[in-house]
């Protein structure tokens, strides 16, 4: 175990102090504080961490240091003293944020990234355009000498063939070599603090575990400040010295990372923390498949191509190979993950067993018939049988329906019931999945993401499905929110004898749910077996690799684990 | 990749410049009768008979009795090969020397009329978006209305009726009396240049109306956009920030216009042409349409069939060379 870092160099003058620091919006109905009277400090050569859920102001607060809380946020109050030279601190809060004085220090001085590498970088721009642009505002330097600083600085953030990569787009880099581009955009003129706003979120673990590892040589290198703001407390153990805790506004505690871990004195850092370690295990209520359940679903030699257009009218081009020669077996009652990054394939499996993409080749048994090659009707039926479960609750869900209508849709399409019974029966499917039936003439932007994911969740089971398929059901919720829903799937799987087959990227969530694991990778399956023996003792490659990824949530651990490269053989 | 795609879309054209001259022949073949038709029953208002030698006689003079392949054939292989329109029978002067002006006028007040929209149209659609529910939007969006809502001829009407009361100018038409068959002189193109305000602002208020209004919302939406504030973190200013990164993807629908302005300033312009006795193509066509003067009108639907086409093209490769991300679809 590395020795605690003794806090001695914590007493040297901070770079960039936040004191008292207020954020409101001024809303037709009057301004609400979004972020009340917060205190931290970020230190030359440290890793700062800001965690907290949804809402709680983390990102408002990073946008307040550049001066950039977008309207109608204001800063209300308080001080953000910021002084790299130790020659006396400038208070950007108090600066026109039109002005010249905040614009030189924004990108010149403090750097931010962003959490959507997709779209934070212009589609229509290069990224050496991006970049010089960058440099050339903070920096005395001719074009020419700035395109080859920016060059350098793509080589420095392990971009393979940086000229080239400079006069390529954005849209045509995969979302790791995005942020690698963000990242060198933002470093293009050394400056004393990056702000990191979730920069890995979006990212597959493997490549959230080179972009740390990236952004941890930078620092080094570079001796910078960082902020980092996650809502991933495993991300928190891999990277932090110093952690704030945040909670609807409010900074709740704050500390070294160390002391964060081991004895938080916030209840809602405990509870944080006992969310995630919660997810570090199977769940204490799940109900074992017994080993004679019979197989419902079979996939033999599944696979999907998409046939890319190309060439002068249309014909020739490329042919992507989604889904190549996939078999997997779900039991009756049965919870089977499929893991894998994006582009693995995962969700297509998923979708071609919904019936969503019609195969290319391969046998789809459901039940004694295959569905892969079902008609007009036997998909109808099938439909009703095989259910979905989507990623994004906030996107699955029509705005214009209410509750009700959404929930009672396929009640309505199969012409199951209606009148007072649709009603009645809308009504038990709510308390079912724990809302109350009173809410149901509400629209879905009046309830959280959870709520939404378990509306999601109703209307997956009105049907009476034996099969669902839930693609991700968990990656856009927070993590105390996370284990909830998953606790509601699986008491839907005792009690309805529910089999899924449930997509994920998480490991942990996995863990959590599944009975078995089939790994994926470019459109394989490369390991299968029992959760519990593919995360203790994985066979191939990949998978070791996968695993060695996922952040662990101790701190203590950092740097005890040899982590894993994968390259595939037709990388 | 730019290139491949241009030869590519160039080469679409050709296939569909056929169809366009087959459907315009058709057109003009539509209606029940022939010019001979429509020239008789004239004849007949004004109490002259003709006897069927001669009807005959003149129907074979001017091919009608052929078939109707044999006729498409011969007029579109005469304007490919020799860049023959064919004869007009109420005019009884090649078509091409009749149309080329006015042709040439309209393309003209087209062009011009387009500028005027974009030179209008783009600065206010930009600020309306940026000082969303200032005073400013708020006249920008009422006055937006108000063009939309009226309607070219009558703004034809009364601008001209301003003009001549209280400005005493001449307003009517693109050229002065002694100009208006004179050959081409500088003074003639001042001249021009004098009278063509009125008609490209009767013309534009609509379409700059409705580009206002859709650069605004594009601009919106492309205002919150996570790279506008990557390049605000950058250190950008303001101004050069929204210039830059939203405004350029939000321009795509103004480049797209180019392929819809010049359908609907033909079809539109015709009513305000007549309103505005303008030597543009729409009055000479409509006429030409109603005494199916076929060539003439003929020379006129695949003109201008072909200039939507080719403004299409244009556009197309003028958002190509805009938006890195068309080329890749």
């Amino acid at each position: 175990m590395p020795p605690i870092p003794m806090s001695n160099d914590m007493t040297a003058a901070p770079i960039l102090r936040v004191e008292d620091l207020t954020v409101g919006f001024s809303m037709r109905q009057g301004a609400y504080d979004v972020v009340h009277k917060i205190n931290f400090a970020l230190h030359r050569g440290k890793t700062t961490c800001v965690v907290g859920e949804s809402g709680s102001g983390k990102s408002v607060t990073a946008r307040a240091i550049l001066n950039i809380v977008p309207r109608p946020g204001v800063i209300n109050g308080g001080r953000i003293l910021f002084d790299p030279d130790g020659t006396g601190a400038t208070d950007l809060a108090a600066l026109d944020p039109r002005g010249k004085a905040i614009r030189a220090i924004r990108g010149g001085r403090i750097a931010m990234i962003f959490q959507e590498p997709m779209s934070s970088l212009s589609p229509v721009h290069t990224i050496g355009s991006q970049i010089v642009e960058a440099i050339l505002l903070h920096r005395k330097v001719g074009r020419k000498e700035a395109r080859a600083m920016a060059t350098d600085l793509l080589a420095q953030v392990e971009i393979p063939d940086p000229a080239k990569a400079l006069d390529r787009y954005a849209f045509e880099f995969s979302g790791g070599m995005r942020q690698r581009a963000m990242i060198a955009m933002a470093l293009s003129c050394r400056p004393d603090v990056l702000i990191a706003d979730e920069p890995t979120t979006a990212l597959d673990v493997t490549t959230q575990a080179e972009i740390l590892d990236l952004m941890r040589g930078l620092q080094r290198d570079f001796g910078m400040a960082i902020m980092f703001i996650t809502h991933d407390m495993g991300v928190v153990a891999e990277l932090a010295d110093d952690v704030v805790v945040m909670e609807k506004g409010r900074l709740v505690e704050q500390g070294n990372v160390h002391q964060i871990f081991s004895a938080p004195q916030h209840p809602y850092t405990q509870r944080l923390l006992a969310s995630v370690r919660r997810l570090e295990e199977p769940a204490a209520a799940k109900v074992h498949v017994s080993p004679e359940a019979r197989p419902i679903l079979a996939v033999e030699g599944l696979k999907l191509h998409f046939h890319k257009r190309a060439g002068l009218f249309g014909k020739g081009g490329d042919t992507i190979r989604a889904v190549d020669g996939v078999n997997l077996t779900l039991h009756e009652g049965e919870a089977l993950g499929i893991v894998g990054e994006s582009g693995s394939g995962k969700t297509t499996v998923g979708r071609c067993i919904a019936g969503v993409y019609d195969v290319t080749e391969g046998r789809i048994d459901f039940d004694g018939r295959d569905i892969a090659r079902a008609g007009k009707d036997e998909v109808r039926e099938n439909r009703r049988q095989i259910r979905m479960i989507f990623q994004d609750p906030f996107a699955s869900l029509n705005p214009r329906m209410t509750v009700k209508q959404i929930i009672a849709e396929p009640l309505i399409v199969n012409n199951i019931c209606s009148g007072q019974e649709l009603d009645d029966r809308v009504a038990g499917l709510l308390t079912q999945v724990g809302l109350d039936p009173a809410m149901r003439e509400r629209y879905p932007h009046a309830f959280s993401g959870g709520q939404r994911q378990r509306i999601v969740v109703a209307r997956a089971i009105a049907l009476g499905p034996r099969v669902i398929i839930a693609d991700e059901p968990t990656s856009a919720l927070d993590v105390s929110i996370r284990s909830q829903v998953l606790d509601l799937l699986l008491r839907f799987q005792a009690e309805m004898g529910l089999s899924f087959v449930f997509i994920s990227h998480d490991m942990s969530v996995i863990r959590y749910f599944c009975d078995r694991v089939a790994v994926m990778y470019r459109g394989r399956v490369v390991e299968i077996g029992k959760t519990e023996q593919i995360i203790t003792d994985p066979q191939h490659p990949y998978t070791k690799a996968l695993l060695s990824s996922v952040p662990l949530s101790d701190p203590r651990l950092r740097g005890t684990r040899q982590r894993h490269r994968y390259m595939g053989e037709t990388a | 990749m730019i290139w491949r795609f241009i030869i590519k879309r160039i080469l679409w054209m050709v296939p569909f410049l056929i169809a366009v001259s087959m459907v315009s022949f058709l057109l003009i073949q539509a209606p029940p009768g022939d010019y001979l038709t429509t020239y008789i029953a004239k004849l007949a208002e004004s109490n002259e008979v003709m006897d069927q030698a001669s009807i005959n006689d003149l129907r074979q003079r001017f091919g009608l009795d052929q078939s109707i392949f044999v006729q498409y054939w011969k007029w579109i292989s005469n304007i490919v090969l020799h860049g023959d329109f064919g004869m007009s029978f109420e005019w009884r002067q090649p078509v091409s020397q009749l149309i080329w002006e006015r042709m040439a006028l309209t393309l003209l007040l087209s062009m011009a009329t387009l500028i005027f929209t974009w030179a209008v149209a783009f600065p206010i659609g930009v600020y309306s978006a940026v000082r969303k529910y200032s005073v400013g939007d708020y006249i920008a969006t009422t006055l937006g209305f108000l063009g939309l809502a009226t309607p070219n001829f009558l703004l034809a009407l009364i601008l001209m009726y301003i003009g001549v009361v209280y400005f005493g100018s001449d307003v009517g038409g693109l050229f002065s009396d002694p100009f208006k068959n004179a050959p081409w002189s500088w003074d003639k193109v001042v001249d021009l240049s004098r009278h063509l305000w009125l008609p490209v602002v009767v013309l534009g208020t609509g379409s700059t109306a409705s580009l206002i209004r859709i650069m605004r919302a594009n601009l919106l939406d492309e205002l919150n956009k996570p790279y506008v504030d990557t390049a605000r973190a950058k250190g950008l200013s303001e101004f050069r920030l929204i210039m830059k990164y939203p405004v350029r993807v939000a321009l795509n629908p103004f480049v797209s216009t180019i392929g819809w302005v010049l359908p609907q300033l033909v079809s539109g312009a015709v009513v305000t042409a007549i309103v505005l006795s303008l030597p543009l193509s729409g009055p000479l066509m409509l006429q030409a349409l109603m005494s199916q003067d076929m060539y003439l009108a003929g020379a006129f639907v695949l003109m201008l069939s072909s200039l939507t086409v080719i403004g299409m093209l244009i556009s197309d490769i003028l958002l190509v060379l805009l938006d890195p991300r068309v080329r890749y679809e």
